[in-house]
């Protein structure tokens, strides 16, 4: 099977996730799609690691999913809290942070 | 000429100034003794001066001379200046002028300021002047005598505008600085030249250096030009004597003591001082005596029209002072009688202006002559001193003012060609105008039919003040005849300010001529006089329908006008201008990048909104675009 394949499918997959965090509004909805970006790369890691021969592409996906484990943790804390205080866990509403 | 050295010079200038300081310091615990404290002060320093001069007669002519090195003051690499007073012949002239009469105006300010509640600043300000001058005339360089110079200004200027509640005497406080501080220019550009040319600022240094031929004539002109210009400032003469007239707005004794005999002389002192400078610089030297006689012309016509017998006497000072500056322009023959002009002229007019403030004192402080007359029944010791201080001044013999003013004339006469029948008709025709506006003076307050307002109730002052006007005008009658007498001054001064004993040149007019003449242009000028003022009575306001002459003569020749529009106006123009440029350029410049970088950062700030996904869009579009130029780079 050609290799391209899997890069193109990274490539859907990443776009899918773009176009999730930009245009959903539920912080667990955007938080999944991070996720899903985060995969989409972790494929094309392993995908060139693959097409090269080498090991390094293989490494890089590993320490990604340790980054996006603790990712999770602390994000998902966030969330949660906010949807504590807020009773909601929509992106726009949070916005206080701003001039 | 080896100077001898003495250790008592300080006392002359330490006991006025403590006294000062310590009067200033004292507070209001020293009112009811201030004054007896200032005048004690002045009066030791007159004594150490007497003492000075015992000391001085009683050694050679040739090293009377003395010094005091006091400490050294700058010590820069090769120059060295030292705070070192020197004594001479020419000083102790000077010293025993500020001591004595400066102690019996002190003594008449006792009585005069007697319901001042400020009594104590008056005599601490006396006795600072009295300090600075002393100073200035004891200061053996040119720098010493500039922080002299420096101190009488202030004094003046304090004391012009003791009454400062006024706002119209402290402007003129203010005129009188800044005019000073025009002619101060010229003394420090003397200072530079000076250092630069001799690589020293001592009388005695400069002296040699130009015996040595270490500067060119140029430089020497431009020296004499800067001392002319800081003698013309501070004895106001023309064209920086407008303040003089203004600085009547000091108390009385003020007027006869710093505006009449001592500071405004301090000119005179420093030219006859630079008598190497001069004699060595024909073209200031020519510039002193146009200066001279300029100013005795112009003095003595803004006297004819003056109504304020103050203004009348101060414009007679600026006339006698032209007198004297025209006198040491003309070199070694005129500096010892510039000299005895000045002494005498220190007697009769500080007289004369006690006179004048005895009269105030009198009516109320009323200073318009038109509202005097017939006082010398209410005034009889008051009348008779100014009467010998008028015989003085108009060079009556045997009063003072004749040996003095006669010997000008008579030199002016023999400063040789065109120049000297100049300069003695100039000096005549001054002879003249000054006995036309002194017998107006006189006519106006002593004679006549009274004038008075309702409420003055004219009275002879007390003896405090009229003791000081009776010694002065002893000193008007003897003066003259005690300095020429066996031409005592000049002799005297002769080491000083005539060291080669130049002979006379040839003489023009033989002296009982020119006596005559001067006798002749003074009777004119009584006679005028007494036919406009003495037979006529005299209206109780100035005649308003007077010819343009009488007017502009009024109005000071102009000089305030003149001063305004070529350099109040223009100048005042210039700083607006300035102004501007400094709110809207400068400042322009400088809060103009404060209001970009506001508004760059107003308008940066709105796309901070809050919504988390826009700043994601903003860094997925920021990713798009680097990847696309590191794309459009490799490709």
């Amino acid at each position: 099977m050609n290799p391209m394949n899997y890069i193109y499918l990274s490539c859907i997959l990443f776009s899918l996730g773009a176009a999730g965090v930009l245009l959903r509004r539920n912080a667990i909805v955007v938080f999944m799609c991070i996720e899903l970006m985060l995969n989409a790369a972790n494929l094309a890691f392993v995908t060139f690691s693959r097409m090269n021969g080498t090991l390094d592409g293989q490494i890089v996906a590993f320490f990604t999913m340790v980054v996006a484990a603790c990712e999770v943790v602390v994000g998902l804390a966030i969330i949660v809290t906010i949807y504590r205080s807020r009773r909601s866990a929509s992106v726009d509403d949070a916005r206080l942070l701003r001039l | 000429m080896s100077l001898g050295t003495s250790d008592t010079l300080v006392y002359l200038i330490a006991i006025p100034l403590f006294s000062s300081a310590f009067l200033l310091l004292g507070g209001r615990a020293l009112d009811r003794v201030g004054h007896l404290i200032g005048t004690a002060a002045s009066a030791s320093s007159f004594v150490v001066a007497l003492i000075e001069l015992n000391k001085m007669l009683a050694r050679e002519a040739e090293s009377r001379g003395v010094t005091q090195h006091l400490f050294t003051w700058i010590n820069v690499g090769s120059f060295q200046v030292d705070a070192t007073l020197l004594l001479d012949q020419l000083s102790i002239c000077f010293v025993l002028l500020i001591t004595g009469v400066g102690t019996l105006i002190h003594i008449y300010s006792i009585s005069y300021m007697a319901h001042d509640i400020d009594r104590r600043r008056f005599f601490a300000f006396l006795n600072l002047f009295i300090a600075a001058m002393l100073l200035l005339v004891l200061g053996n360089s040119y720098l010493n005598l500039y922080v002299g110079w420096e101190g009488v200004g202030l004094a003046s200027y304090l004391l012009i505008g003791f009454w400062n509640q006024k706002p119209t005497y402290a402007t003129a406080a203010k005129k009188a600085f800044v005019a000073n501080r025009v002619g101060d220019v010229g003394l420090s550009l003397a200072v530079m030249i000076a250092f630069v040319q001799f690589g020293s600022v001592t009388f005695d240094g400069v002296a040699k250096g130009i015996a040595a031929g270490s500067a060119s004539s140029t430089a020497l002109n431009a020296m004499g030009a800067a001392i002319l210009l800081a003698a013309v400032g501070k004895s106001a003469q023309f064209p920086l004597q407008a303040w003089l007239g203004d600085a009547m707005a000091g108390p009385t004794p003020v007027s006869a003591l710093i505006h009449a005999a001592t500071m405004v002389t301090a000119g005179v002192y420093l030219i006859s001082r630079s008598n190497f400078v001069f004699d060595n610089a024909p073209t200031a030297q020519l510039l002193v005596v146009i200066v001279g006689a300029v100013t005795l012309l112009f003095g003595a016509v803004i006297g004819m029209a003056k109504d304020d017998i103050k203004k009348a006497l101060a414009a007679s000072t600026m006339s006698q002072i032209g007198y004297m500056i025209l006198a040491t322009g003309l070199g070694p023959a005129g500096y010892a009688f510039a000299m005895m002009h000045l002494l005498t002229h220190g007697f009769f007019k500080a007289g004369m202006f006690l006179g004048a403030g005895s009269v105030m004192h009198g009516m109320n402080d009323e200073v318009d002559m038109r509202k005097y007359g017939a006082l010398r029944k209410v005034m009889p010791i008051t009348f008779a001193t100014f009467g010998l201080g008028y015989l003085a001044i108009i060079g009556i013999p045997p009063f003072a003012g004749f040996y003095s003013k006669d010997k000008i004339i008579e030199t002016a006469f023999n400063a040789g060609g065109s120049k000297g029948i100049i300069l003695g008709c100039v000096t005549l025709l001054g002879a003249a105008i000054t006995a036309f506006y002194m017998t107006r003076v006189m006519l106006m307050t002593f004679f006549g039919t009274k004038r008075w307002d309702a409420a003055a109730h004219p009275h002879e002052s007390p003896w405090l003040m009229t003791v000081p006007m009776i010694l002065l005008a002893i000193g008007s009658i003897t003066t003259g005849f005690i300095f020429s007498n066996g031409d005592r001054l000049k002799n005297f001064l002769a080491p000083v300010v005539d060291k080669d004993h130049h002979e006379h040149e040839t003489e023009l007019l033989a002296p009982i001529v020119v006596t005559g003449l001067a006798m002749f242009a003074v009777a004119i000028g009584i006679s005028i006089a007494f036919a406009k003022y003495g037979r006529k009575t005299i209206p109780a306001s100035a005649p308003t329908d007077v010819t343009m002459w009488t007017k502009v003569a009024r109005r000071d020749l102009l000089q305030d006008d003149f001063n305004e529009s070529v350099f109040m106006r223009p100048g005042q123009s210039l700083t607006r201008v300035l102004a501007f440029l400094d709110k809207r350029v400068v400042d322009g410049a400088v809060s103009g990048v404060g209001a970009m970088t506001l508004r760059l950062a107003g308008d940066l700030r709105k796309t901070q909104t809050g919504y988390v996904r826009s700043y994601a869009l903003l860094i997925l579009l920021g990713t798009v675009a680097i990847l696309t130029a590191i794309l459009v780079v490799t490709l």
